[in-house]
């Protein structure tokens, strides 16, 4: 008998025949801690298939799938930036699915979606902005900025820290967000006038704003939930919208192709869009918008609505041609010049 | 009569892994399809059952015939048992058997795969197999180790090393299990650098990641910024000058001063290495950072703005020095100890004065401390990857540029292999510096002859500046540890300061429930699974360290410089890469065993062993050859002559082996992010999330509550090691044991 469900399970390892009975998940999660804990226990709860999740950074995830790609030991890789799930999706690492859920999903999710082949699908945004510390900035006589634009005067000169673009996807996002905003040309003036301004280029995307909470810079350039997660956990943060409008992340969940665990992959998948799933977020202090229409924004999160959102282009600006073409320019063109 | 028998019959170690190798090949599931320490196999089907049969029975079922030829070199070494070890034929025997069975178990291994033949060429000879394989289980090691030693044996038979079956066995095993977790998954990794975006080698990918500005740029001479490789490189030579001074400072101390709390010093100077990564970082940070208390208030006290000048090299370097003296001081204070008192007193009884002795013959005896202390400083910081990654500012690394050449936004993992081999070649370079420096002359202090002198203490004039440096260091690092502890107390460092114990109880509550006592603590999963990990570690990885060393420095054998190297390899090369090395090549059979706890347990043997290695050499330079000839002289063997002449001497370097080991299995990180599973999860990177998180406080409890328990450890394995007893008189002038 079981000779027959090995052979059934194709080129996978008999690992699945020998767990046989009771149904079983590996889900990779690459959001924060709680959240990866709440969505594997509710919906082991909700389902009575065990979840083994392992939580990694989204680019280590990656790089963990593309090492793995020869003998898949993960299912479901949820949460983490777009970036590396558009450029598994690109690699072939990922697996094309359909949700029947989609038709409650908002379009912004749909269309990262088309774009990468139903590869991968958002499941939350969140929008590009900045914070800054509320006592170095009265400390030093800094005006409040509010714009993009504000950042670029000189009395900012070595107060503001954003991360490296080479190394972090909220910073290849931030320059991303400058290129379709003002244009290429002016896009890149904007980055080389930053430059001017900036006291560090860390090499993780949240740093600048753990190094403002910390008093080790006043502004920190972050995507804005990062930003008021800093708030909530009681750091002198001020979140800030920019005025001429912004970029944004969408936050992803893609199944590992050669799954052993396809059929439940799927069905966390379904569950994962779902507005009950998206719910949990907010048990998790967790400020991003969830994907479905139906579930509930944190009261704490960046109001989406009342922030003017560029349209964004996640098929041209998350293809990897375009990337290492405009890395490739920052570091000719930005990052050489002296501060 | 004795001699003639041990003439005629076989040796027992013979027979012993003949047997084995039949055991492996007709009794043990021959592959391992579940986890390594589950016996379900015994009930589940076994023998028969696909997935649990020995090779034996796969064979006779007709399946996996490509195991047939395994045959005829278990049969083989069967013919050598009848004839005389001085029988040409029984070695020529051994050597085929063994060598032939290696060789093809390993070249069926590689070329069948998960899903049949794994290379095309295969593909096109046999055509297409219509069956596959899994990764090696118990049947499959132990008679590939019965072939290793079968070979091994064979080739003593016929004369190498003295005919000495244990050194040409040790020297096999540990040539076999470098190669295959060190240089294996290393040179898999390295091959990324050739591979050009369509999947096909070639070196101009190499040269334009290699030639580039980013890395050997020389902008920082005329005020710009340098390359990564310069950085590292300039480092490096500083962090490993400054552990060694400092380290050598501490052990005087310690050894030869009449300071009274040499005890409490000692202690401290441990702390820095029992301390998980990024907390000596975030210490830093609120001491000195731009809003650290100290800046503060210099700035004040001065009337200056303060400034970011902790980010950048200063950061690093003092981040580093602060985390690695110990190391140096670990290697050193065994050679300090070691130096004969003796030849000092010798020296000054033919009136040379204090800092004559100190300067002619103490200093110069203790140089293959000095040297390994600067290699393992030197090699630390390359490495290093956490301080660099928190304090470097904009103060490039190779390092950190590889982490983020992997998993940042480039996906360039050819880059990342680039830069590891720039790694690679600087620590080559600084290991063969080493081994200049040293030369070929004698350091041999501990002889077997009556050796009952007292340490003279260190001259005046340098008494002074070296308890000042101890000192300081010591009461610096004393601050930073307040520092920690005081911030897994409060409720937000640097904001919020009112004491509080919620941290601790979130990390590690117990429950008393009606089933006994429940650890309902978030901490606990990742901790036990912690200790149980480094504490299966942390001995293996002395001995492996502890048998290299004795090789390398009383055998010779061809080879010998390139072996050395070898087991330094992993500990050069930046944990980031040895974890993406490790997925990449154990995750596919004939080796599949990513997800277990014993990839975490084979990565930290071989990431630590090199300390285990480089101390035991520096201990082991100063035995004279003369007590391990004694010793073979009255009749034992090397095995014997090792552990009950040449072990009970290298005390120091065992602590110091195992102390390092433990201790670094449970602050270990960035090769421990690619390898942990959901069923074995680290502290370490359950703390790394935390602090992601913003939850300093609960990181740091956590990170002060494995603090205390590695002192609790080390404390203890200083207990079981012993201390070595060189019989000499203590400072008092009353006799120790002898």
């Amino acid at each position: 008998m079981k000779k027959v469900t090995t052979a059934l399970a194709g080129s996978l390892v008999a690992l699945a025949a020998s767990a046989g009975a009771s149904q079983a998940l590996t889900l990779y999660c690459s959001a924060q801690e709680e959240w990866c804990q709440i969505m594997a226990r509710s919906f082991e709860e909700a389902t009575g298939i065990d979840v083994d999740m392992t939580r990694k950074s989204s680019g280590e995830t990656f790089a963990q799938v593309k090492a793995e790609e020869a003998n898949p030991k993960g299912d479901v890789w949820w949460g983490g930036t777009g970036d590396p799930h558009l450029q598994a999706a690109e690699e072939g690492l990922t697996e094309e699915y359909v949700s029947p859920m989609r038709e409650q999903l908002h379009d912004w999710s749909i269309a990262q979606a088309e774009s990468a082949g139903n590869q991968t699908i958002g499941i939350y945004s969140g929008a590009l902005g900045y914070g800054y510390n509320n006592d170095l900035l009265a400390a030093n006589n800094l005006p409040e900025p509010a714009c993009w634009k504000d950042l670029l005067k000189p009395e900012y000169k070595g107060h503001i820290q954003m991360a490296n673009p080479n190394s972090s996807g909220t910073a290849y996002t931030t320059l991303a967000t400058m290129v379709q905003m003002f244009g290429e040309e002016e896009g890149f003036q904007y980055m080389k006038d930053l430059h001017a301004n900036i006291n560090q280029y860390t090499k993780s995307g949240s740093a600048p704003i753990k190094a403002a909470g910390l008093g080790e810079t006043t502004v920190g350039i972050v995507f804005m939930h990062d930003a008021v997660a800093q708030v909530e956990a009681g750091f002198p943060i001020t979140v800030v919208a920019p005025c001429e409008g912004t970029g944004y992340e969408i936050g992803s969940m893609s199944i590992i192709k050669g799954a052993r665990n396809m059929d439940e992959a799927k069905q966390f998948y379904d569950w994962a869009l779902s507005a009950e799933a998206q719910n949990l977020a907010l048990e998790v202090d967790a400020f991003q918008v969830p994907s479905n229409k139906g579930a509930q924004t944190s009261d704490k999160a960046p109001d989406l609505s009342s922030i003017k959102l560029i349209d964004y282009d996640f098929t041209k600006y998350g293809s990897s041609d375009e990337r290492k073409r405009l890395l490739q320019k920052w570091d000719e063109e930005v990052s050489t010049l002296p501060q | 009569m004795r001699v003639v028998t041990t003439q005629n019959t076989a040796h027992p170690v013979l027979i012993f892994w003949i047997i084995a190798g039949w055991i492996g090949f007709c009794l043990l599931p021959w592959y391992g399809v579940e986890d390594f320490w589950t016996f379900e196999w015994l009930v589940d089907g076994w023998p028969f059952d696909d997935d649990h049969a020995p090779a034996a029975v796969l064979l006779g079922m007709g399946q996996k015939l490509w195991l047939a030829p395994l045959i005829p070199p278990l049969i083989l070494p069967l013919f050598a048992l009848g004839r005389p070890k001085s029988d040409p034929m029984h070695g020529a025997l051994l050597i085929v058997a063994g060598a032939f069975g290696l060789a093809w178990l390993v070249a069926q291994g590689f070329g069948i795969g998960l899903r049949g033949f794994t290379f095309d060429w295969l593909t096109a000879m046999f055509g297409e197999l219509d069956d596959r394989q899994f990764g090696m289980g118990y049947g499959a090691m132990i008679t590939a180790s019965a072939f290793l030693f079968l070979f091994t044996q064979g080739i003593a038979a016929r004369g190498a090393v003295n005919g000495d079956v244990f050194v040409v066995g040790a020297i096999g095993f540990v040539i076999a299990i470098v190669t295959a977790f060190v240089f294996f998954p290393i040179a898999k990794m390295l091959f990324a650098a050739f591979v050009t975006e369509e999947g096909g080698y070639s070196s101009q990918v190499f040269l334009s990641k290699f030639l580039n500005d980013r890395l050997w740029g020389l902008g920082c001479l005329s005020g710009a910024r340098c390359g990564a490789a310069w950085n590292s490189l300039f480092l490096a030579i500083a962090v490993g000058f400054a552990t060694t001074i400092l380290g050598l400072a501490f052990a005087l101390v310690v050894t030869r001063s009449g300071f009274r709390y040499k005890r409490a010093l000692r202690a401290l100077t441990v702390l820095p290495i029992i301390t998980p990564p990024f907390v000596i970082g975030l210490a830093l940070i609120l001491l000195f950072g731009l809003s650290g208390s100290v800046t503060v208030f210099f700035a004040d006290l001065l009337g200056i703005r303060p400034t970011r000048w902790l980010y950048g090299f200063t950061g690093i370097f003092i981040a580093q020095v602060l985390a690695f003296t110990p190391i140096a001081f670990l290697v050193l204070i065994g050679v300090v100890e070691g130096v004969s008192p003796s030849m000092e007193e010798a020296a000054q009884t033919l009136r040379a004065n204090r800092w004559q002795t100190f300067r002619t013959v103490s200093l110069p005896l203790m140089r293959p401390g000095l040297a390994n202390a600067f290699l393992l400083g030197f090699i630390e910081s390359m490495a290093d990857f956490g301080n660099p990654l928190v304090l470097g500012g904009n103060f490039d690394v190779l390092s950190t540029e590889i982490f983020f050449a992997i998993v940042g936004a480039q996906y360039d993992q050819g880059r990342a292999a680039v830069l590891a081999m720039v790694l690679l070649f600087f620590t080559l370079s600084a290991f063969y510096a080493q081994r200049m420096w040293l030369g070929k002359k004698s350091y041999t202090t501990v002889t077997g002859k009556g050796d009952a002198g007292v340490h003279p203490l260190m001259p005046k004039g340098l008494a002074i500046p070296v308890l000042v440096t101890a000192l300081t260091w010591a009461l610096f690092t004393i601050v930073v540890y307040v520092m920690i502890v005081y911030g897994s107390v409060v409720e937000l460092w640097g904001v919020n300061n009112s004491l509080t114990l919620k941290h601790y109880v979130t990390a590690f509550r117990v429950q008393m429930g009606e089933d006994g006592i429940r650890w309902t603590g978030a901490a606990w999963d990742s901790f036990w699974t912690t200790i149980i990990i480094a504490a299966v570690a942390a001995p293996l990885t002395a001995a492996v360290g502890l048998v290299t060393a004795y090789l390398l420095t009383r055998q010779s054998f061809a080879g010998k410089n390139a072996f050395e190297f070898g087991t330094m390899l992993s500990f050069a090369i930046p944990g980031t890469v040895i974890g993406v090395s490790y997925i990449l090549a154990f995750n596919v059979p004939p080796i599949e065993i990513t997800g277990t706890g014993i990839i975490l347990v084979v990565s930290f043997i071989f990431r630590n062993m090199p300390v285990g290695v480089r101390a035991g050499i520096a201990s082991m330079s100063q035995l004279d050859r003369s007590l391990d000839e004694s010793s073979l002289t009255l009749g034992a063997n090397s095995w014997q002559t090792f552990r009950r002449v040449i072990l009970p001497l290298l005390r120091p370097a065992i602590l110091a082996a195992l102390v390092y080991s433990f201790v670094r299995a449970m602050t270990a990180i960035s090769a421990v992010i690619f390898l942990v599973s959901a069923e074995y999860d680290m502290a370490t990177s359950y703390i790394i999330g935390r602090v992601e998180n913003n939850d300093y406080g609960l990181a740091i409890a956590y990170s002060t509550a494995l603090i205390f328990v590695m002192l609790a450890a080390v404390g203890l394995l200083q207990l079981l090691v012993g201390r070595v007893q060189i019989g000499r008189r203590t400072q008092h002038g009353t006799e120790t044991t002898t």
